[in-house]
């Protein structure tokens, strides 16, 4: 079996992030590239070319997506002799959910409707059971930081802290803190927020990492249940991940599924 | 795992040839995106698809072929319209799909 297909099924089968580019119009036609984040085999027949297509494919392959692009014959942009698709193999990202509270279970049947892979953690026996989170992919009991010290967090991972308990609360994030994740919401009162707060700058969390917590967890669209509020969750973990802001589409024009901002994906 | 790539990785060890063909763009409505996939082998399996059912019997042919030339191609499929014989989709939508042997 050639390299290209041994590496391929070999990341398929680890579920590690690899994506397939593959020239589908000019020349040369049918040529393959297999990328990863730090690696690349195959070629379309000259080194710029080469270059071009994988950093689009490093591009789409950190989002999980997979588009056509168009190049010149030397990897030249707003060129279109050479079209290439990209595909993007990511396995499922991760959602870490603590507290496992009724907002846990609505925030982890709709975390497996968004395509999350679902943890659900608490250090209480009685409510970290299979039974109460019966959508989640894992439900651990233990200590929240001592969990995410162990857990694999990557900039796709969101980390929700719904505990609201500064115990539980500020030990977890301040791990979260310590992690790439690209969503770290805590739930709570404008009181807790207040009160987390306070505590987390005396542990010395400065305030460029402080911005980094979605805090009071949610957009703000009049959430009570815990059904409204994961659906709150979802809402901002989806704007936030397009740079977007919420709000009512009826309000405004121009197109709706643009991505508004490429700090925040960077971010990601 | 990707059922199909490693339905791919199987036959290449057994040195059985085949043909990969995956969906590059979808216009219009469309019933499976960007990115599904079919194989077909030497033998006539297959595995996967590509669209609901519509053109695997074309593009069954076309993997043949290109299992044969060793060229790869982009097909597009459309609207069946009025042409009897035709092959099209029901849904009025567009697929690309390109097809190459397995050399990689």
């Amino acid at each position: 079996m050639a390299d290209l297909l041994t590496r391929w099924h070999k990341a398929l089968a680890e579920q590690s992030l690899v994506a397939t580019a593959t020239v589908i119009e000019g020349p040369p036609l049918g040529s393959k590239l297999l990328v990863t984040p730090d690696d690349h085999t195959g070629t379309a027949g000259n080194s710029d070319l080469d270059k071009a297509i994988v950093e689009a494919a490093r591009g789409l392959l950190e989002g999980g997506r997979t588009n056509t692009i168009h190049l010149g014959p030397r990897g030249q942009r707003r060129m279109e002799d050479v079209s290439v698709f990209i595909q993007s193999f990511a396995p499922p990202p991760k959602m870490y959910v603590f507290g496992a509270i009724d907002f846990a279970g609505a925030v982890a049947r709709i975390g497996k409707f968004m395509g999350y892979r679902v943890t659900v953690c608490d250090a209480r026996p009685v409510f970290a059971t299979k039974e109460r989170f019966p959508t989640a992919d894992e439900v651990v009991v233990g200590w929240p930081d001592e969990f995410l010290k162990t857990a694999e967090v990557d900039q796709r991972s969101v980390i929700c802290v719904l505990t609201h308990d500064p115990k539980f609360d500020v030990p977890v994030l301040k791990e979260a803190l310590n992690t790439e994740a690209g969503y770290i919401g805590a739930m709570g009162s404008r009181r807790t927020h207040d009160n987390r707060t306070a505590r987390l700058k005396e542990e010395g969390v400065s305030e460029e990492q402080l911005a980094r917590i979605a805090s009071p967890i949610g957009l703000d669209i009049g959430s009570r249940t815990p059904e409204e509020t994961a659906i709150a969750i979802a809402a901002e973990i989806t704007a936030l991940h397009t740079g977007h802001t919420g709000g009512r589409l009826a309000d405004r024009s121009g197109p709706i599924h643009a991505r508004k901002s490429e700090a925040s994906k960077s971010t990601r | 795992m990707n059922p199909v790539i490693d339905k791919v990785a199987h036959w290449r060890e057994e040195d059985t040839k085949c043909a990969l063909a995956t969906v590059v763009k979808v216009e219009r409505s469309g019933p499976l995106g960007p990115g599904t996939s079919m194989a077909v082998s030497e033998d006539g399996q297959v595995v996967g698809s590509v669209s609901g059912g519509c053109v695997e019997p074309a593009v069954f042919e076309e993997a043949m072929s290109a299992i044969e030339s060793g060229e790869p191609k982009l097909l597009t499929y459309g609207i069946s319209d009025d042409e009897a014989f035709g092959v099209g989709l029901t849904c009025g939508g567009i697929i690309h799909i390109f097809v190459e042997r397995v050399d990689w």
